[in-house]
């Protein structure tokens, strides 16, 4: 008698990081592209804003330039992706992140995640998000209207990540 | 035994300390014992690295605890919280 096995799922993924601003349609249309086995997209797009959440003050900051390990930064988020498909049902990712300077309302990260049912997507794009924020080696520097400054780590970051188990101590410097 | 190693700094560390550094070491050293050597130089090391700042450590671009060894040919960085996403 004849048994077929399931095909294994496609395990597609691309990690960019560029100066240069992203096409969140193209960027969809071409991680999609040849999967017909895909029944949903989810996909979160990081944009500069003008205001802390502290001081809710339109226009407090005026720009950011953004840094990173080069090397590192690739690695890590690899990393990250391979620890994302061996914990949810997914079939591809796509991360694009910007370095460099930055204007108010321009995109910074991408992360899109394609799987058959909408959980496993949902789920992984917020886990690569919350693994992102804590453990890739990104800097932001803000400018504000008291001048320039570094972006402090926030505990409420470090505080996501452990609800999928992972334990971060990035804001306390750990 | 001599061992050389890379230093490399980022974001607010970078622009007090610049980019980074080779140095020879003459004994074997975790991270931890290296940042205090580096803070035992004065400054502006010591108030960069100073113990009580919130900073994190990579050792050959991997996120370290200050516990790991060094190795000859090592690329370690320090670096503030990161803050992307």
């Amino acid at each position: 008698m004849l048994s077929s096995s399931p095909l294994p799922s496609p395990r597609l993924s691309s990690v960019s990081i560029q100066t240069e601003d992203f096409d969140l349609s193209a960027e969809v249309a071409a991680l999609r592209s040849g999967d017909a086995g895909v029944g949903a997209i989810a996909t979160f797009v990081g944009t500069v804003r003008d205001r802390h959440a502290g001081q809710p003050d339109a226009g407090s900051i005026s720009a950011m330039e953004l840094e990173h390990y080069p090397g590192m930064t690739e690695r890590s988020i690899e990393a990250m992706i391979d620890d994302a498909f061996r914990r949810f049902d997914i079939r591809g990712v796509r991360v694009i992140h910007r370095v460099g300077p930055l204007q108010i309302a321009d995109q910074i990260v991408l992360v899109a995640v394609t799987s058959m049912h909408r959980g496993e997507s949902f789920h992984a794009c917020e886990f690569l998000m919350d693994y992102l924020k804590s453990e890739a080696p990104f800097w932001k520097k803000e400018t504000t209207t008291d001048g320039a400054r570094w972006v402090d780590a926030r505990v409420s970051d470090d505080a996501a990540l452990t609800r999928w188990g992972i334990v971060s101590g990035n804001a306390a410097g750990a | 035994m001599n061992m050389q190693i890379q230093i490399r700094y980022f974001a607010s560390l970078r622009e007090s300390l610049g980019a980074g550094e080779t140095l020879t070491l003459d004994t074997p050293l975790t991270v931890g014992q290296l940042r205090d050597q580096l803070i035992a130089r004065g400054e502006p090391h010591a108030g960069a690295l100073a113990r009580g700042r919130a900073l994190r450590a990579a050792l050959n671009q991997t996120m370290c605890a200050e516990t790991a060894e060094l190795t000859p040919g090592a690329e370690v960085a320090f670096f503030p919280p990161v803050t992307g996403g």
